[in-house]
């Protein structure tokens, strides 16, 4: 067993999985860090790889023509970033910087989509899980779009 | 057993008079951000004012007229008293336009108050969106001055901006403290802010809290009340062991006038602060 | 306060009025203007609507002459007296800033006026005995209210004749004056062929006191059994009846029924159900100022429930269509009352039925809620 192997299956993402599939998953990661401030994947950047997230905070932003950007949401530590690997284009849609020191497990796409080819119910196992994670993100942005504490607030007169 | 809310001790309820506001002089008016002002206020009279956390006042503004403000804070020795507020209409327009040595009405406190008292023991969530930490903040304060007798405490804070947060001096002092876990999320960031960004309730599912065993206290926009009650479910935690104070229109503050009433429930007088598993069935309804 | 009732005769009344005059009350009573039944201030026996009677349907009110000189042959107006309780326009306080800037508050100080009620009738008590829950009751006091509640005098009389849209022997409210029911005095009404005279019972020991005072005599057998039997077939002739039973547990219920949108099509959201119902209670406050700047006023004025501002908060209303407007007023006449007060809010006067423009009936609305959707 690779020494990736327990980290992974500790991680929520692939909580649950048997060993033999952890030892499939693990054959695709690899052990990144990242200094605070680090630009971790560039918008339109190739997109290879997500990250399950072990230690620190990343920014998910908009990179802007001035510098700086806006920043929509902030992944910590024991969760993932990252689905623009599952389908074309291939392409990273935002920028996503190191807020925090950040220690994660940087995941292969190409080696990801083929073990998912081969093993559809690894695959299909992968994608319910993902897709928990994209429908609960899409709720949280949803709820953000409303700017609760803008308007919707309060009786004072 | 979960505590119950606390009512109104209703120190005033001998008064005479309880629509008579009480002079009070401003001591100092600070703006907490671009449209969120403290009021710092001292008794004409002199004499103690108790409260408890949750409760509010009706302050009035000369001529204008009176909103209902939640005591965000007291000053134990000077006696003074602390009402966030935001500018949102005339009363409260008024009021931001008040100077050090101006005088206001002040009555109250009225409703019930978050039971910090009753929950030793237990670990404590508190969950604030925009100038909702202002009515927790006496409850945070508490639970903080009496730490040795809480499990973990955690402070869940959500605001639109890093600009809009207020009390971003006593947070960072909150930070600080051993044993509690404050995190502050924002709808919008720059790169540089280091905190998150993301709507508050995203918090919940990680916070360190032990679910059969704690306490959450919910202040903010309903929308954001009614996700963050799901997540905590989520998490385990049973209805009873939530507490949320919810705002109506008020114009009288001691259940005569009727317009806050929310089902059986007067706001005012029953509330603001509810046990949310004795709300549920009112708090789901629509246009009630 | 078991006392023998006593004979009043008609050609006697005025001595009534004398007596409350001379103890310095100012009568209040039912009188005729602009063709309806009002409660003003009286000054005599012939103030009151001699031989006159009121016909009462949903959205109909209509006086006619009766063929009697009765005082009291109809049945209750477009207003309660909860208009003299809880005044449609009060001064709450005054407020005005010394020379160094600072502000100082005066309550009213007016005096409160000392009311005789002449002619209340027993749903007309329990509404004030509701509204005594309100605001006496519940923690706080209304020091306006029980000032003037204090003060007061009360001369119920028992209704000889049920209205059209009159329910209350459903709501368990009337049409007899109870001996529980907070009241001075009560007067029964009897004209037979040859006679025209009141029983008088005592319902209180100022009524005990008043009542001392009137050329009476005691009431015999027959005459109570006249008056007894009066009440009954009173009773007996409700225009509506109205099932109160698990009430509150049916609209806790269906919040959301059918009918409410039914409703919404009819109502017009104009207020007038809350302006003449005994028990509403909701106000709205006003402020004002001089043209000095340094003097200000607040004011408290009647509100409706039924008025889109009543549940404004900032960002809009909480209650924007008619549906949930409506549904509050109603739900809470007979439902959250119960959880807030301890008692119906409705005392089956039927003023909202014959005053509603276009004619909503609480009772008939009530039944289709019960009735699966």
């Amino acid at each position: 067993m690779s020494t990736l192997a327990p980290i992974i299956k500790q991680h929520s993402f692939f909580s649950g999985l048997d060993d033999e599939t952890i030892d499939v998953v693990t054959g695709c990661a690899k052990n990144v860090r990242f200094e605070e401030g680090t630009v971790m994947a560039r918008q339109g950047d190739p997109a290879n790889e997500f990250f399950l997230i072990r230690e620190g905070r990343i920014a998910v932003s908009f990179p802007a023509p001035q510098g700086g950007g806006l920043t929509i949401q902030t992944i910590d530590a024991d969760d993932i970033v990252g689905w623009s690997w599952l389908m074309p284009p291939y392409e990273w849609q935002f920028d996503i910087i190191a807020v925090q020191p950040v220690r994660a497990l940087a995941f292969d796409g190409k080696c990801m989509r083929a073990k998912c080819e081969q093993d559809t119910e690894l695959g299909y196992e992968l994608m319910k899980r993902l897709s928990r994670i994209m429908v609960s993100r899409l709720q949280a942005t949803r709820l953000q779009l409303l700017d609760l504490y803008g308007n919707n607030r309060p009786a004072q007169t | 057993m979960m505590p119950e809310v606390h009512q109104n001790p209703l120190t005033n309820r001998e008064s005479e008079a309880p629509m008579l506001p009480e002079a009070w002089r401003v001591v100092a008016n600070d703006w907490e951000n671009h449209d969120t002002f403290t009021l710092q206020l001292e008794r004409d009279s002199g004499g103690p004012f108790a409260f408890l956390p949750g409760q509010f006042n009706m302050l009035y503004g000369f001529g204008r007229g009176e909103s209902a403000i939640s005591i965000s804070g007291a000053d134990e020795e000077s006696g003074t008293l602390y009402h966030t507020i935001r500018r949102v209409g005339t009363v409260t327009r008024a009021l931001s336009e008040l100077n050090p040595g101006d005088t206001v009405g002040l009555r109250g406190p009225f409703g019930s108050a978050w039971p910090v008292e009753r929950l030793f023991g237990r670990d404590l969530v508190f969950i604030a969106g925009g100038i909702g930490l202002a009515p927790l903040r006496p409850a945070i304060r508490y639970a903080l001055a009496h730490r040795e007798r809480y499990g973990n405490i955690v402070i869940l804070i959500g605001a639109r901006s890093p600009e809009d947060v207020v009390f971003p001096a006593e947070i960072d002092q909150w930070s600080g403290t051993e044993g509690v876990e404050t995190r502050v999320s924002v709808d919008r960031a720059t790169p540089d802010w280091k905190r998150n960004v993301g709507v508050v309730t995203n918090l919940i599912a990680k916070a360190d809290f032990d679910p059969s065993n704690s306490a959450a206290m919910i202040c903010g926009p309903e929308i954001m009340m009614r996700y963050a009650i799901l997540e905590l479910n989520k998490r385990g935690m049973d209805d009873a062991g939530i507490f949320l104070t919810m705002e109506r229109n008020m114009k009288c503050a001691v259940g005569f006038c009727g317009h806050c009433q929310l089902g059986p429930e007067f706001i005012c007088r029953d509330g603001p602060v509810f046990r949310y598993d004795h709300f549920k069935h009112w708090f789901s309804q629509r246009e009630l | 306060m078991r006392e023998e009732p006593q004979i009043l005769q008609r050609a006697d009344f005025g001595a009534l009025f004398t007596a409350l005059q001379s103890r310095g009350f100012t009568v209040v009573g039912p009188t005729v203007v602009d063709q309806a039944i009002v409660y003003e201030e009286l000054d005599s026996v012939e103030d009151l609507p001699i031989g006159w009677t009121d016909e009462q349907d949903a959205g109909r009110y209509r006086l006619r002459r009766r063929d009697d000189e009765a005082l009291f042959g109809y049945v209750v107006g477009p207003q309660s007296w909860k208009q003299f309780f809880h005044p449609p326009h009060v001064k709450l306080f005054g407020a005005s800033r010394d020379r160094e800037g600072a502000l100082r508050f005066e309550s009213s100080n007016e005096e409160t006026p000392r009311f005789a009620f002449l002619g209340a009738r027993s749903c007309e008590l329990h509404g004030m005995a509701i509204q005594d829950r309100v605001f006496l009751g519940s923690g706080y006091v209304d020091s306006e209210y029980a000032g003037r509640r204090e003060n007061s005098f009360t001369i119920a009389v028992n209704c000889g004749q049920a209205g059209g849209t009159c329910f209350c022997t459903s709501m368990n409210t009337g049409p007899k004056v109870d001996a529980g029911i907070p009241h001075d005095l009560a007067l029964t009404e009897i004209l037979d062929e040859e006679r025209h005279y009141f029983v008088v019972t005592v319902g209180s020991e100022a009524g005990r006191e008043l009542l001392s005072e009137l050329p009476t005599v005691p009431a015999a057998g027959p005459e109570t059994r006249a008056a007894d039997e009066l009440v009954a077939k009173t009773a007996r002739e409700m225009g509506r009846t109205m099932n109160p039973k698990g009430v509150k547990e049916l609209l806790y219920q269906n919040l959301e029924h059918p009918r409410w949108e039914e409703l919404a099509d009819r109502c017009l959201t104009c207020a007038n159900c809350t302006m003449v119902c005994p028990t509403c209670f909701c106000t709205t406050v006003e402020d004002v100022t001089d043209l000095t700047g340094e003097n200000a006023e607040r004011w408290r004025r009647w509100d409706s429930c039924f008025t889109i501002d009543f549940s404004y908060l900032h960002g809009g209303s909480v209650r924007q269509s008619a549906k949930s407007r409506y549904r509050q007023w109603l739900t809470h006449k007979f439902a959250t009352w119960q959880d807030q007060f301890g008692s119906s809010g409705c005392v089956g006067c039927g003023r909202c039925i014959t005053w509603c423009p276009v004619g909503i009936d609480v009772t008939e609305e009530i039944a289709a809620i019960r009735e699966e959707p």
